[in-house]
């Protein structure tokens, strides 16, 4: 083809010094997280954010192939994998917030007001009551999958049953779940910020396994030789300065606190 | 459901409030579907017409290519792009992904079996109506291939029209390759899967109103083009 031709003419340098290519997740990006916060960053340091929002699966994977200079993700085992891996110098917790499981109003399995995520799911597939899974090996499906774990229940025995797979990111898999009544997990920032509740409400919230950390990780210089490595840095010490933690806690959706500043 | 009417209100109140971010959507939007047009045109269009006029190895089956490329998946054109211009893909060094640029690539590559294929039509079916007409004035092999052109303006308005819904209808690609990243590579598609990811249809479904609308002004300014010579559109 021509285009290879077409291709010396476009060709040019990568994005300048002062800009960072964050891989990170749906959740952060859909509740409106980064556009509180990456002003703030970019006042502070003159560095400008990009922000690439992929299932916390993909954002690794693109982060491991050195399309990003630096991880914001949540999948705590996933992400010490890719560190142990060499792909990233460290991981640093960063904040955290809590999963939900959210259902419709009619409630088929009887689980609203539980606290236990473990018990709420058991009796789900005890009812064969609609389920709607990621299914994207998002930081949300892995945690997902490890209570269908917790409960000893195999559910994708039942894929294409009651228990639907979804393949599609946290918002898409809420305006599936709320057009076919089906219970799912969201992250309690998506769900806050979503538009499209329906009849929908959270049934399931406060049981420890629920709990969703976030963390930060300097994508690995020596692995990827062409990351804006100082900046990649910057974006690190910031979010984990006093500064960085105090802004992720003045962030509201609706007056409600969503992310909770926990960095060491 | 209950959002079209608020659909329709939010449609008007962003075109009509200007609002800086949306209009920077708006117009990477254009910038990428247009140049990407442009670029296929500017390939599709002597391609198509060498495949319908010239004899030459290899025609049959770069036709054929052009015929059956036209229902690439863009969502599989942008996963290949990715793989090439990845930072550890082999073109990652020209630092192209994420960018504009690369967005106008994808594009580019998905309307150009368009254009060619369908511009291959529209000079098959000119030849057969100037052919003999132009041989019989002597004219060179390239006069003749400049002339059906011309002749076939209004046809090739039509190939690059459609060349330019599937540019603007595209979202698989330019969605991996672009990143959808804020004011840098956003465009009307990219920012209507965001909105329904958040919930916001009706937000989401404005957008998709915006999109129509410019597709309908792009359209109805190629209508006027053509109508000085219609008659020329059917010959016979």
């Amino acid at each position: 083809m021509r285009l290879a031709a077409l291709l010396s003419l476009v060709a040019a340098p990568a994005l300048a010094d002062n800009t960072i290519i964050v891989q990170s997740t749906t959740s952060t990006q859909n509740s409106g997280l980064y556009d509180y916060l990456l002003p703030l960053f970019s006042d502070a340091t003159g560095i400008t954010a990009h922000v690439v929002a992929v299932g916390t699966g993909q954002a690794l994977k693109n982060a491991e192939n050195c399309d990003g200079d630096v991880l914001l993700v949540h999948a705590k085992p996933a992400e010490e994998a890719f560190v142990a891996a060499g792909f990233g110098k460290a991981r640093f917790d960063v904040m955290y917030n809590d999963f939900i499981i959210v259902g419709p109003e009619a409630d088929p399995a009887h689980i609203a007001g539980g606290q236990d995520a473990v018990a709420a799911l058991t009796a789900i597939a005890a009812d064969q009551a609609l389920f709607a899974s990621r299914g994207d090996d998002s930081g949300t499906n892995k945690a997902e999958l490890a209570l269908w774990a917790a409960a000893g229940i195999d559910a994708q025995a039942a894929s294409g049953t009651w228990y639907k797979e979804l393949g599609a990111g946290m918002g898409e898999t809420l305006n599936a779940a709320v057009g076919m009544g089906a219970y799912t997990i969201s992250d309690r920032a998506t769900w806050a910020s979503f538009g499209n509740k329906g009849d929908f409400a959270v049934d399931v919230e406060g049981d420890p396994a629920l709990f969703n950390q976030y963390g930060v990780i300097v994508v690995d210089q020596t692995h990827c030789p062409m990351v804006n490595h100082a900046g990649a840095v910057a974006f690190q010490d910031w979010l984990l300065s006093d500064a960085g933690q105090t802004a992720i806690a003045a962030f509201r959706i609706d007056g409600a606190q969503v992310f909770y500043p926990n960095a060491n | 459901m209950q959002d079209f009417g608020q659909a329709f209100s939010q449609a008007f109140a962003l075109v009509a409030g200007g609002d800086p971010d949306f209009l920077q959507v708006v117009g990477l939007s254009l910038r990428v579907s247009l140049s990407a047009v442009a670029l296929a045109c500017a390939i599709g269009i002597p391609l198509g017409a060498a495949l319908a006029t010239l004899r030459f190895p290899g025609r049959g089956i770069i036709s054929l290519f052009a015929s059956a490329a036209m229902g690439l998946p863009p969502v599989v054109v942008g996963l290949a792009l990715y793989m090439a211009f990845s930072r550890t893909g082999p073109l990652g060094p020209l630092g192209l992904l994420y960018t504009p640029k690369l967005m106008i690539l994808a594009q580019t590559i998905l309307v150009t079996p368009i254009v060619t294929a369908l511009s291959q039509a529209a000079v098959t079916e000119l030849v057969r109506e100037y052919d003999e007409t132009l041989r019989a004035m002597h004219a060179s092999r390239f006069d003749r291939i400049g002339t059906l052109l011309w002749e076939g303006r209004p046809a090739l308005l039509t190939v690059m029209l459609a060349g330019m819904g599937r540019a603007f209808a595209e979202v698989g690609a330019v969605m991996i390759v672009g990143g959808n990243i804020n004011h840098v590579t956003r465009v009307m598609t990219t920012a209507i899967a965001l909105e329904t990811s958040r919930g916001e249809l009706a937000l989401a479904l404005a957008l998709g109103l915006v999109l129509l609308a410019l597709s309908l002004t792009l359209n109805g300014a190629v209508m006027i083009l053509r109508r000085p010579e219609p008659e020329l559109a059917h010959g016979n």
